[in-house]
């Protein structure tokens, strides 16, 4: 019998030795590497040297530009979502298709158009110039780069919030204005508590690509505005100081751990209460 | 206040595709300008054919794709079945944990730790190039497997867990009550996550970049390495392709899709009317 139990569990094997070859090792590396230095001798001198005012600017003006964005995400995603999931079921699936056609186009070229945009001659200043307006200085700014992460991330917020929109129960909300709630009541006591998991999922799947970004600072920010994936790529792509880029990628690790357990928390408190 | 909603959605949709089709206007402008429109030319397609490099990369990514999502489907869908029949809690949730990994880590993170993987491994055996078409290809199956594992998964345990049971009381080999028996019932999952994969491997740059060799470039790599000069608009003629080619499957896929739906909806109607009596 127990034999046979075995013989039920082994499709499993090359998954799991795969896994602590290629997800788990790796992490041990990237530790590794963070506490060594080049000559693979114990140190925290990698993470001290991240102690500056440089790199505090960095880190802080990561965590700022990533909470703004997944800010942003959520205040436009919410009402689109809500009215996708208000539609009939066939215009839903259409809609849906259309919020994820995008995400297939490498969003490397979208965010390449985006310049053609912004440019200070570009499209944007252009049709504004019609109607005697501008020219503005769009591109390289903190908010180019900003609009960058919400353009590139917002389905990833739409949707996982239309998905737990579209299996609330309708009654629930019929019987909330039955029993005397406004339309704002209803929303903020009805429907916003029970779409929570959705919105948590979308939080987490704008924030970390957000924080974490290389290529929208580089096109949309001019190089003016550092990020933590920016200082990553480098060690590991011109500087070659690996030991230093682990020791950031360990922080920023911990920052994403952190934040995610903060989040989840927050969800678990919400739904004691509300069960 | 319906209207508003619906204007507001436009708004956000028309957000959504402004740069895509500035895209597709500039793939049909007549000079090298992308910020610019001259007028209107075919010439970045007739351009396109001749760029044998971007087409060797469309060619790479396109075979890095399907083997990356057809190993990982593999594996990942063997192993959601064994953790399946796991009965220890404890190991089933640090499994979930590891398997949660990858898409919880940043791309980046991810990237560069299994670089540093290669590298070490490459430093061992002495390889003249640590990195190459296997690493990437490594990195890709990867990424991909939470994808299969989560979409397989949830189909076992909606499974009716007696109908293999069943097969094998009947006289059917473990083997035999598998393919015929378990594979149609999770099907659906195994496919959607086969798709996934494969979307997300096409369209991966963060990873690829710092897992792949020298010599072996993917579309998504290519596309970085020109922006970081200009990119010319036969880039944008090639996406403007693919664009078009994704519509017309999406559509495809949603109209059979669609045709499947009704047949399942009639199939059941019918049931519950049978049981009815």
């Amino acid at each position: 019998m127990k034999k046979r139990s075995l013989l039920g569990k082994a499709p499993a094997a090359p998954y799991l030795v795969w896994s602590v070859l290629f997800i788990i090792a790796p992490l041990l590396f990237v530790a590794y590497y963070a506490f060594t230095d080049k000559d693979g001798n114990f140190t925290t001198a990698n993470f001290g040297s991240l102690a500056t005012a440089e790199y505090a600017e960095i880190f802080l003006r990561s965590a700022c530009f990533a909470f703004l964005a997944t800010v942003i995400c959520l205040v436009i995603a919410y009402p689109v979502a809500y009215y996708i999931s208000k539609t009939q079921p066939r215009t839903q699936k259409i809609l849906m298709v259309l919020v994820m056609l995008p995400m297939w186009m490498n969003f490397l070229i979208r965010t390449y158009s985006w310049m053609a945009i912004l440019e200070d001659t570009g499209l944007l200043n252009t049709a504004l110039s019609y109607i005697g307006l501008g020219p503005y200085h769009m591109i390289n700014t903190s908010g180019a780069v900003i609009l960058g992460m919400v353009y590139n991330f917002l389905p990833y917020m739409i949707l996982p919030i239309y998905t737990s929109l579209s299996k609330l129960d309708p009654r629930l909300v019929e019987a909330s204005a039955d029993l005397g709630c406004n339309s704002a009541r209803t929303l903020f006591h009805v429907i916003l508590p029970l779409s929570r998991s959705g919105v948590i999922s979308g939080i987490t799947m704008v924030f970390v690509p957000s924080i974490s970004t290389f290529y929208i600072s580089q096109k949309l920010g001019g190089g003016k505005f550092d990020l933590i994936g920016d200082t990553i790529e480098r060690q590991f792509q011109t500087a070659y100081n690996y030991n230093l880029g682990s020791a950031i990628s360990f922080v920023l690790m911990i920052l994403i751990i952190l934040s995610m357990t903060v989040m989840n928390r927050f969800g678990e408190e919400e739904g004691g209460m509300v069960a | 206040m319906k209207k508003a909603n619906k204007i507001y959605t436009i708004l956000i949709f028309a957000f959504l595709y402004a740069p895509i089709a500035v895209l597709i206007l500039f793939s049909f402008n007549d000079s090298n300008s992308t910020g610019v429109f001259t007028g209107f030319s075919t010439q970045w397609y007739e351009e396109l054919l001749n760029d044998d490099a971007t087409l060797n990369a469309l060619k790479n990514t396109l075979i890095l794709a399907v083997l990356s999502s057809l190993i990982a489907t593999l594996i990942g869908t063997a192993a959601a079945v064994g953790i399946n029949k796991m009965k220890n809690k404890y190991i089933q949730q640090s499994i979930n944990t590891v398997t949660n990994i990858p898409m919880m880590n940043p791309d980046i993170v991810t990237g560069i730790s299994m670089m540093l993987l290669f590298v070490f491994v490459g430093g061992l055996v002495n390889a003249s190039s640590n990195l190459s078409f296997w690493t990437v290809l490594i990195a890709h199956i990867t990424f991909n497997l939470p994808y299969i594992i989560l979409n397989v998964l949830p189909k076992l345990r909606e499974m009716d867990r007696h109908l293999p049971e069943a097969a094998l009381d009947l006289g059917c080999t473990p083997m035999q009550s598998f393919f015929k028996v378990e594979l149609p019932a999770i099907m659906p999952g195994v496919i959607s996550g086969l798709i996934m994969a494969f979307t997300l491997s096409l369209d991966d740059f963060v990873i690829s970049y710092f897992t792949v060799g020298n010599g072996f470039e993917t579309l998504p790599i290519r596309i970085y390495s020109m922006t970081k000069k200009r990119v010319t608009p036969d880039m944008y003629a090639l996406s403007t392709f693919i664009f078009v080619a994704i519509l017309v499957l999406l559509l495809l896929s949603n109209f059979v899709g669609e045709r499947d739906r009704t047949k399942k909806v009639t199939k059941n109607s019918k049931k519950k009317a049978g049981a009815g009596k």
